[in-house]
């Protein structure tokens, strides 16, 4: 089957195994001797964390069942298959919520597991993980294990954020938030400067449970952008979204976004933000997976696809580090539309290599120019290593093993705990196999 | 409240529409399945998509026409039945059914025999209780016999032709019959056809077509619905061509 991920850097023929619940015994993750193979659910993660070239893929989309649901603590036991979409969709209506939200809910529980994910609310509520109970761990080569903070432990911080290489999540125990309403009250900014930023991130930390920010790459002068900060709406009723979404109908022969369109296409951003400016209401699904809109639309890079980029710096470099990575970017004329800038707080993650600390996090995406891209990308990596930061691994394609190997110091603690029969490009690339 | 009953509820195609169905409204559900254990498993996750249906399973054996009748009997005991489907079926392999002339009727019986009296035996009590929908599961592969699945086709071939008579003779009774027709699909039954036919439909939009198919009381249902312009020119091929097709 030929899979590739959301960048779309590349396309290969894999060997696949769908992941069923009946064909869920031990059989059914052997493999021939010498082989391995990847998990992949949505294939929502941008680089090679969800692909195995060479090697084989398991399927998870079929283990999409809902197990149990204790309407008292907010317990939900699902399949690792079961989309954040499904979830949400199902229980919203009955005031109950996922803890922590991604930008996109089109992704798998499992997923969200073995990335660790993290929302707009980290430095209120954390990582994904942080939500979780326990684990069901399937293994290539043994029992399933079954994992948690209380029993066997190594395993669970290894799995969680363990990039799905200690064994294929079957099963996953996480605690939804009880919520009134599926609205949000929203207050919209507009900032001119990164230390504006940081100001209105740190006064708005305290009382306000979501914050995000937008940044313009492409201005050479001044580090303007957009900041929103939100918390669940106590007026508004609870009811689904009706909003209609567009496709992206094809593969444009260029990328959308380039040097001629990305400075109008900020323009237009900025300015259309800036009207909104002020209090507001946004339904979750608008405010959460604001990149829901528009189905396929990593199609507009065009055919060769796109990298995204997204490092944490710790606070005591991170203003600056952040500032010379926005000046290195506006001066390359690459860069992208959406760019994220938002703070990490102190919530210690579960996982031994998650990617979330505190700090100073920012998300960019750029079409793939070959080989200026990933010059680009040498001079950030430097930017990053130098103020004590780190890649995330689920958007990265393209990080040194020594960055990561810098980046996860706990790398070392978690190799023990890899399955033998599991390997990802990303692993071959920064673990050697 | 209204009343769905789905006749061999572990079939994947068969649990999506179930998704479809309960997540829309409250039902009262009845899965009958062979397997007790897989059903269980179903029907907790359907109870959770919408806590105030009721969802019950039921097992028998599907290869009897006694166990059929009485197992249809058992379940509209409970109340009249408003929508039914019948999705069981397996995938046999062609080249043992050549050989072992059991393995054979085995297959010939559970995928074409078994779902068309399945049919019989509701028709007859909803007709009586005053209509309602029934859906059965045939398949593209019951339009023309291919050499790589005549047994699995002409079983659904059967079915082709027996829900045409049933909808002939239930026409004006308010019971309404629909034929569907998915083409290969993602589903554990196909699993092993994975990678050698890497087009397979996703199971969930099959699902849908057949749920919308069966709401507005279509005869015959094409799912994905290009199948039905691919089975027409396949039906009509000539002889001469069909026979080099390596199919």
């Amino acid at each position: 089957m030929k899979l590739s991920s959301w960048g779309r850097l590349s396309f290969e023929d894999y060997p696949t195994t769908s992941l069923s619940r009946e064909v869920n015994n031990p059989q059914s993750l052997k493999l021939t001797d010498g082989e391995t193979a990847i998990v992949y659910g949505m294939g929502r993660s941008y680089g090679d964390v969800c692909l195995n070239p060479g090697g084989n893929v398991f399927l998870s989309r079929g283990l999409d069942r809902l197990c149990s649901f204790d309407a008292i603590s907010g317990e939900l036991v699902c399949e690792a298959g079961v989309l954040l979409k499904d979830i949400q969709a199902l229980f919203v209506p009955r005031g109950w919520m996922l803890p922590v939200s991604p930008g996109t809910q089109y992704v798998t529980i499992g997923g969200a597991v073995a990335n660790d994910i993290h929302g707009k609310n980290h430095h209120s509520h954390g990582c994904f993980t942080n939500h979780v109970n326990w684990i069901r761990l399937g293994r290539t080569e043994a029992e399933d294990i079954i994992c948690s903070r209380n029993t066997e432990a190594e395993w669970f911080n290894a799995t969680c954020g363990g990039l799905g290489l200690t064994g294929v999540i079957k099963e996953v125990s996480l605690r939804l938030r009880q919520v009134s309403s599926s609205w949000l009250d929203t207050e919209t900014l507009v900032y001119s400067s990164l230390a504006e930023f940081f100001q209105l991130s740190k006064d708005s930390e305290d009382s306000w449970e979501y914050t995000v920010s937008w940044v313009d790459c492409s201005s050479r002068k001044l580090n303007r952008g957009i900041f929103i900060r939100a918390n669940h709406s106590h007026t508004e009723a609870r009811s689904n979204s009706k909003k209609r979404r567009v496709r992206m109908p094809i593969v444009p022969p260029i990328s959308l976004v380039n040097r001629m369109t990305l400075a109008a296409f900020n323009e237009f951003y900025f300015g259309v933000q800036k009207l909104k400016s002020g209090l507001g209401k946004s339904h979750y699904q608008t405010f959460f997976y604001p990149l829901d809109g528009v189905l396929d639309w990593n199609l507009m890079y065009g055919p060769r696809g796109f990298y995204q980029y997204q490092l944490v710096v710790p606070y005591v470099s991170g203003l600056s580090a952040i500032e010379t990575i926005l000046t290195e970017i506006a001066a390359s004329g690459q860069g992208s539309f959406l760019s994220v800038l938002k703070t990490f707080g102190d919530m210690p993650s579960s996982g031994l290599l998650s990617f979330p600390m505190e700090g100073l996090t920012l998300a960019l995406d750029f079409p793939n120019r070959g080989e200026s891209t990933l010059h680009l990308f040498q001079r950030l990596d430097a930017i990053v290593a130098e103020a004590g930061g780190r890649l995330y691994p689920a958007k990265d394609s393209s990080m040194s093993p020594s960055l990561f190997s810098e980046g996860y110091p706990l790398l070392r603690d978690f190799l023990p705990y890899r399955d033998p029969g599991l390997s990802s490009g990303l692993s071959k690339r920064l673990m050697g196999w | 409240m209204k009343r769905f009953i789905i006749i061999g509820a572990t079939s994947s195609i068969a649990e999506h529409c179930a998704r479809l169905w309960i997540e829309e409204a409250a039902i009262d559900l009845t899965l009958v399945a062979r397997n007790a254990a897989r059903a269980e498993s179903i029907a907790a996750d359907l109870k959770l998509r919408n806590p105030d249906s009721i969802v019950r399973v039921r097992t028998g054996n599907f290869a009897d026409p006694e166990s059929i009748q009485s197992l249809v009997d058992q379940v509209l005991e409970q109340g009249r039945a408003d929508c039914v489907l019948i999705a069981h079926g397996s995938l046999p392999d062609q080249t043992v059914c050549q050989k072992n002339l059991a393995v054979n009727a085995r297959e010939l019986y559970i995928n074409g025999i078994s779902p068309v009296l399945f049919a019989e035996a509701f028709a007859n009590s909803m007709v009586r209780t005053g209509g309602g929908n029934i859906g059965i599961i045939g398949s593209v592969a019951g339009d023309r016999g291919r050499k790589s699945n005549y047994v699995y086709g002409a079983a659904k071939g059967l079915i082709t032709r027996y829900a045409q008579g049933l909808q002939h003779r239930l026409d004006g009774t308010g019971v309404r019959v629909t034929l569907i027709k998915p083409g290969p699909t993602r589903t554990p039954m196909t699993e092993h056809l994975a990678n050698s036919q890497p087009k397979l439909a996703d199971v969930g939009t099959v699902a849908g077509t057949i749920v919308e198919g069966m709401e507005k009381g279509h005869g015959t249902v094409y799912s994905p619905g290009k199948w039905r312009v691919i089975m027409m020119i396949i039906r009509h091929l000539p002889h001469f061509i069909f026979s080099r097709m390596d199919i």
